[in-house]
């Protein structure tokens, strides 16, 4: 197991034991629950599992992954354990789901700092490390780049649609893939994510500590109102598709071509605007009200009555939307995916 | 296929088979891999064949007189359980190769058509020229040629293989696949244990499939000349460079023309560098990993010819290297429009006449159903 510094524990808390960590500080879970001290901590582990529901990533009192004082770290880390005390304690697992998904964000942040910072061999070392005894794939620092075995690159790699993502796109010499730090990390976004929450599963459920009820409850009532994430089977959507409901649930930008696409392949699939629209909340520019709109008049329920047709595969090509396989069978329009053709 | 062929093919493989049984590749882990074999005129497969060792692989050949042999490239704890209970473990990487797949303009010099409602044979035809019939079966009988452009494509994989994924050369085998190309095998890779759609990546790779403009440096916004790749780069740069800019005083007008005709015409250049640079494999077969493949050393059917070891690739001539059945001679009715070579010497045409032939040549006429014996 990696032996890591008091900052280096506030960037990556979940390696930290949470027990061994309170322990070592001679606090036990239920003063948290009294101590007005320490209850600091707990205002703070609440104020990070909103940011995260809330879809954002939690910005620590860190400054480049330093702190000034002593019991700023302690606090970093004290807030992390606790958030997942209180999300077991709220049971929901929506609220793992999406503070897993923040803290790997940020946690991915401090890594790509730490590989990208050419001074600074220990932390390179670290970043390193972390990844080989989380992950298992060994990354060497070769100049200004980290190279990995091709079929290390491959077996994480494979799930990513971007067409920059395939090999060909890589810089591939003797068996090793040549990837920038930012690249490095993205590689292993989705490991650190289900590794966060794999953490979260497995940590046994506390009793209810007392004085923390209300805060629980409070979490409990913000996590009902969360839309569901919405999920769905996969298999019976074209790549684009898949791809595109990908991009919106990472939160990141998708073109308004490729909402038009989804929003009209989902109409063509007999989905309702009010099944549509939370598909979109993640989007960095959501606005409900808009969104409604737009989708009414795809759907030809609101103004003109003209209904929208999703664009076919030849259009979509040419605006970069398209990620083919094998599966598309040639057809021409994402909508007759999966359908068998009649001769 | 009659009776008198089929027991003249059967006794000749059989007389192969025991004289050359040193020729037979025992596949390395034997007991993990699945094997499965062919009779002649029998439409059935007999596959998820498990063998401890060559003494139980000899046996398959004497007790079947098979006339096609195959093995996996892939280990399984359970060979010879059906497919979804093998537990596939790891699989050896394996290319192929065809001359078909190439289509050179040579092809149709010696390409025949045998038509299957009259049995006329013609040379390479649409449309039978006895009854009009286009239920056309077509057989190759490979010219130099194709096996010369076939080794070319090999010859580019293997600096891929060894230069960009960093395979040592002793673990790559190159096979004569007995009829149009070559098999080439990757033994003890960093890739044994990747599936299917990793496979495919690899292929992609391989065959410079799906390359974006900006890996090359060309980029949409801002093009900038310091991006484009140089003859030093590993890789697909250098290939790039090498076939894109020729030489090095040239590198600069190029770049300068590639600038000028945009980013949407770069395209165009990618596709002409898969083109001339991507090694020309099958995709299907790499990315499978359950499929069994002709076991090296024994006899293709289609050919007669051998599925053998090329150790000296520049040199190998399959129509002597591969050709290993005896020279007793027998009466056949032949019936090939077109002039074949083995073992150096020349045979054909034949306008569907009676002649006395060695073993090996009428092997290879029946096998390709342009002779029948008299
Ligand atoms: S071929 Fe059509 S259906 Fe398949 S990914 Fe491209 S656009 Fe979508
Ligand atoms: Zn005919
Ligand atoms: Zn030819």
């Amino acid at each position: 197991m990696l032996v890591l510094g008091q900052d280096e524990k506030a960037k990556y808390p979940f390696l930290a034991d949470a027990g061994e960590y309170l322990k070592d500080k001679g606090f036990s879970l239920v003063q948290f629950g009294s101590d007005p001290v320490l209850k600091l901590s707990v205002e703070k582990a609440l104020h990070r599992i909103k940011v995260a529901a809330a879809g954002e990533v939690y910005k620590s009192d860190l400054i480049d992954g330093q702190a000034s004082k002593d019991y700023v770290l302690e606090r970093e880390v004290f807030s992390f354990l606790l958030a997942i005390v209180l999300i077991k304690l709220t049971g929901m697992s929506t609220l793992i789901k999406r503070f897993a998904l923040a803290e790997a964000r940020r946690a991915e942040n401090y890594l790509e700092k730490d590989l990208g910072n050419a001074s600074n061999k220990s932390k390179i070392d670290l970043a390193t490390r972390i990844i080989y005894d989380l992950f298992n794939i060994e990354i060497v620092k070769e100049n200004d780049f980290f190279v990995i075995p091709v079929s290390d690159y491959l077996i994480h790699s494979v799930t990513f649609h971007e067409r920059e993502w395939k090999l060909i796109n890589r810089h591939v010499e003797n068996g090793k893939v040549f990837l920038t730090p930012d690249k490095t990390v993205r590689l292993i976004r989705k490991e650190l994510g289900n590794y966060i929450s794999s953490k979260i599963i497995n940590a046994p459920k506390p009793s209810m500590i007392p004085g923390l009820e209300n805060i629980v409850n409070e979490l409990i009532s913000l996590s009902k109102k969360l839309t569901p994430t919405y999920t769905i089977t996969t298999g019976e959507y074209p790549p684009c598709i898949k791809h595109a409901i990908d991009v919106l649930e990472k939160g990141e930008n998708l073109p308004h071509s490729g909402r038009f696409m989804l929003a009209t392949f989902l109409l063509s699939r007999g989905q309702t605007v009010q099944q549509i629209a939370p598909l979109f909340k993640n989007a960095p520019d959501y606005n409900p009200r808009v969104t409604l709109y737009q989708l009414n008049h795809l759907a030809g329920t609101s103004g003109s009555t003209t209904k929208y047709a999703c664009p076919s595969c030849e259009k979509l090509k040419t605006q970069d939307l398209c990620f083919i396989t094998k599966e598309c069978d040639n057809i021409i329009n994402p909508s007759q995916f999966g359908k068998k053709r009649k001769q | 296929m009659n009776e008198n062929n089929i027991k003249f093919l059967e006794d000749s493989f059989k007389k192969y088979y025991f004289n050359h049984f040193n020729l037979i590749f025992t596949p390395q882990r034997t007991s993990e891999r699945e094997f499965g074999y062919q009779k002649f005129n029998s439409g059935f497969f007999n596959r998820h064949i498990s063998l401890k060792d060559d003494k139980e692989l000899h046996l398959l050949f004497m007790q079947n007189i098979p006339s096609d042999v195959y093995c996996s490239n892939a280990y399984y704890a359970f060979p010879n359980s059906p497919m979804n209970e093998k537990d596939w473990k790891e699989a050896d990487l394996i290319f192929d190769i065809d001359a078909k797949d190439l289509d050179l303009p040579c092809r149709k010099n010696h390409v025949v058509s045998i038509c299957n409602e009259c049995n006329e044979i013609s040379k390479d035809t649409n449309q039978c020229v006895k009854c009009n019939s286009t239920k056309l079966e077509k057989k190759s009988l490979p010219c130099k040629l194709c096996i010369n452009a076939s080794k070319i494509e090999v010859n580019k994989l293997s600096n891929i293989l060894i230069d960009d994924l960093g395979i040592d050369k002793e673990n790559i085998h190159v096979y004569f696949s007995g009829n149009e190309g070559f098999h080439v095998y990757v033994f003890n890779s960093q890739f044994q244990k990747i599936g299917s759609k990793e496979r495919s990546e690899l292929v992609d790779y391989i065959m410079f499939r799906g390359a974006i403009p900006e890996t090359f440096g060309m980029k949409k916004f801002k093009p900038n000349r310091s991006l484009f790749p140089d003859f030093n780069q590993k890789g697909w740069n250098g290939r790039f460079s090498k076939q894109v800019f020729g030489s090095k005083s040239k590198r600069s007008k190029i770049i300068s023309e590639l600038l000028d005709n945009g980013y949407s015409s770069f395209q165009k250049i990618l596709d002409s560098v898969a083109d001339n640079s991507g090694a020309k494999i099958d995709p299907n077969v790499t990315m499978d990993i359950h499929r069994i493949f002709r076991l090296p050393g024994s006899i293709n059917s289609k050919s007669g010819l051998t599925k053998i070891l090329c150790t000296d690739l520049s040199k190998f001539d399959p129509y002597t290297d591969a050709c290993f059945l005896n020279d007793e001679s027998v009466e056949v009715l032949a019936n090939c429009p077109i002039e074949f070579k083995l073992k150096n010497k020349k045979f054909g045409p034949y306008n569907n006449e009676k002649t006395s032939l060695p073993t090996y040549a009428a092997a290879y006429l029946i096998c390709k159903k342009l002779a029948t014996i008299a």
